[in-house]
């Protein structure tokens, strides 16, 4: 990309376009229905997540307008349901369908939060690694064995425990988002940091890389500008897992009581706030969001498995 | 070899060095000592007092080592809640999650191994590709949620299994607690082994299916093909031996996600074991027993990962045994 530079602007986006058609990428997905299918579901899942305010016909997070006495009504298809509350309403008296539209957008951006903090400090960390080498970088790859093999769920349970009992519920509440994010961020970074030091190793031996030396390039400039680009797809591929596991994770810490609280809930603490009303019958209040939070990383898992078929190196011909 | 056991070991000490600092940094920040102790009625002379004589306001080295000490003689301090020695109660909740971890491990290598198998040997067939199917909406479905719908279905709907505690226990020779001996305990143990697998089977499956393909291209086999080796023998003796290996370490290696979804599990199932007891510890801001909580877990966790370590550089020659992996 950077060989383009000089065209003027309009003339590469023109031939960026031509060439995306084109490409080996564009026409797997034109013929694989399961990717397009996924791909859909998630723009609807982005899009439900960016307008939640003006799809959804309550504000969940205003108190005004919940009403304790709307508590446990079934969806409205079920004998008992209410027309004004679609997918009935939650143990307190919130609508659900609103909801669920905000908690997604909670889910989704601590998910995707917690993986540009992950690939920053995986793409630095795994840059420095593969390009420096030597001494430094099999310092950081024991780091990294070291910190994969305790389980993100595992550090992010007992930090977060800890965080929350030295600091109390109230002040934990209030910092929920930002630490989710932080240790879900913090704990995966070696995943990055592993696929980038990999492509960086082949990278580093190419010629191009020797020319940018010649010039007199700076290590930084030459790492980031001329080897990051070409480890773009390893990125890629695994940026859509992450997503789908970090997910995975703030619902289940959020299960725990140890994400997000009940007055701003995400996916998770909506499914854990309706589990004990299981028992009474009131099944909608768990189901409805777990099915919701399924459907997700069912998609973003299935969009990894199939980017990683379509930009495997080993299969791109091209 | 004996440069790469001590090399192993120390890494091993090197690690259970950080936990304890952790731990006690934990147990040194985390609510007042003093405050457990004495009244409200206590004059600030007296408790200054006090905290000289129990060493509270010693350097941190001091108390580390104080504290390092106790613990190396099995001395964790005495739960709050409890009232009883915070290791006593960590230990006397172990067998619980034993049981939990042998039921689910059960079925993970029950079923795990014919259909990892079975899809690497027939990758085309619909039933492999079902299998391959489940297993990704499997790994998409989040453990808690599992286990709610089984309760849902289960427990509240059909009324099969009982949806949650862990039931009658009966003893093994008088020294362990265990649910597999009774009825009862079994019906209880059902759901939550269930569960428990359910997170790790579709990752098993996957990871033997890919293992075993790539063994099935290797030299050796084409070469047991080209000897007229029946297909059984070669796929059953020959190429799964070399499958099991890495799965086997790759498998120990995994009981920090474990650990993490036993405590989801116990929660969900209020199955009375370590998991759900840290939780509870967390809420009550029971320090000692937190403290207690991540030495024990901490040092299974070492001493599973450096065996598996060491069995696999045993087992496995082309290791690298000094220097990266």
């Amino acid at each position: 990309m950077t060989q383009n530079s000089t065209l003027p602007v309009n003339n590469q986006a023109h031939t960026m376009s031509e060439k995306f058609f084109k490409s080996h990428f564009w026409h797997s997905f034109k013929i694989d229905i399961v990717a397009q299918l996924c791909f859909l579901v998630f723009i609807a899942y982005v899009f439900m997540a960016l307008f939640a305010p003006a799809i959804a016909p309550f504000d969940p997070y205003d108190p005004a307008s919940i009403d304790i006495m709307n508590s446990e009504i079934p969806p409205s298809w079920s004998e008992e349901g209410d027309e004004s509350f679609w997918l009935g309403t939650d143990n307190q008296g919130r609508d659900l369908w609103s909801t669920i539209l905000y908690g997604t957008r909670v889910s989704l951006l601590i998910g995707i939060g917690a993986v540009f903090l992950q690939a920053f400090l995986g793409i630095c960390i795994g840059l420095v690694a593969g390009y420096i080498g030597g001494r430094l970088d099999s310092f950081l790859m024991r780091m990294a064995d070291v910190q994969l093999s305790f389980s993100t769920l595992m550090v992010a349970i007992i930090f977060l425990a800890v965080f929350q009992a030295s600091f109390g519920t109230e002040l934990y509440q209030e910092l929920a988002m930002f630490m989710l994010i932080l240790v879900i961020g913090i704990a995966e970074w070696p995943q990055y940091a592993r696929t980038v030091r990999a492509s960086v190793l082949a990278e580093k031996e190419k010629e191009y890389v020797d020319a940018a030396r010649v010039i007199g390039l700076s290590t930084p400039r030459i790492m980031f500008r001329h080897i990051l680009p070409n480890t773009l797809s390893p990125i890629l591929v695994i940026s859509t897992v992450q997503v789908a596991n970090a997910i995975i994770a703030e619902a289940s810490l959020s299960f725990l009581g140890l994400g997000m609280p009940a007055s701003e809930p995400s996916l998770g603490s909506l499914i854990s706030s309706g589990f004990e009303y299981i028992f009474s019958g009131a099944w909608w209040i768990t189901m409805i969001p777990g099915i919701v939070l399924v459907l997700l990383v069912l998609v973003m898992n299935l969009l990894g498995d199939w980017l990683r078929d379509v930009l495997n190196p080993k299969l791109y011909k091209g | 070899m004996l440069a790469f056991l001590i090399k192993r070991l120390a890494q091993a000490i090197a690690v259970m060095f950080v936990i304890s600092i952790i731990s006690f940094s934990i147990q040194d920040n985390l609510g007042d000592p003093l405050r457990e102790l004495v009244g409200q009625s206590v004059s600030e002379a007296e408790r200054q007092a006090l905290r000289d004589e129990l060493g509270l306001n010693d350097p941190f080295i001091t108390q580390y080592l104080r504290f390092a000490g106790k613990a190396l003689q099995g001395d964790l301090g005495t739960s709050y809640f409890f009232k009883k020695p915070a290791l006593e109660v960590i230990l006397s909740k172990l067998s619980a999650t034993l049981d939990l971890v042998f039921g689910a491990t059960l079925i993970i290598i029950s079923f795990s191994v014919p259909f990892g198998v079975y899809c690497a040997l027939k990758p085309q067939n619909w039933f492999a590709k079902t299998i391959m199917g489940l297993s990704t909406i499997g790994i998409s479905v989040p453990v808690f949620l599992t286990a709610i719908g089984l309760i849902y279905i289960f427990a509240i709907e059909l009324g099969w299994a009982p949806a949650f505690g862990r039931g009658e226990t009966g003893s093994f020779l008088g020294l362990w607690d265990s649910a597999f001996l009774t009825k009862d305990g079994l019906a209880h143990l059902v759901l939550p082994s269930i569960t428990l697998a359910s997170i790790m089977l579709p990752l098993f499956i996957r990871l033997i299916r890919s293992e075993m393909q790539e063994v099935l291209q290797s030299e050796y086999v084409r070469f047991a093909w080209a000897k007229g080796l029946f297909p059984n023998r070669i796929h059953y003796v020959h190429a799964l031996k070399n499958t099991m290996l890495p799965v086997i370490t790759v498998g120990g290696v995994q009981i920090g996600t474990m650990v993490a979804y036993t405590i989801l599990t116990e929660t969900v199932f209020q199955w009375p074991g370590m998991g759900f007891l840290f939780l509870e510890a967390v809420n009550r801001v029971d320090t000692p027993l937190i403290v207690a909580y991540l030495i024990v877990v901490g040092a299974i966790f070492i001493f599973v990962n450096t065996v598996v370590d060491i069995i696999y550089g045993l087992v496995n020659p082309t290791v690298k045994l000094i220097g990266n992996k």
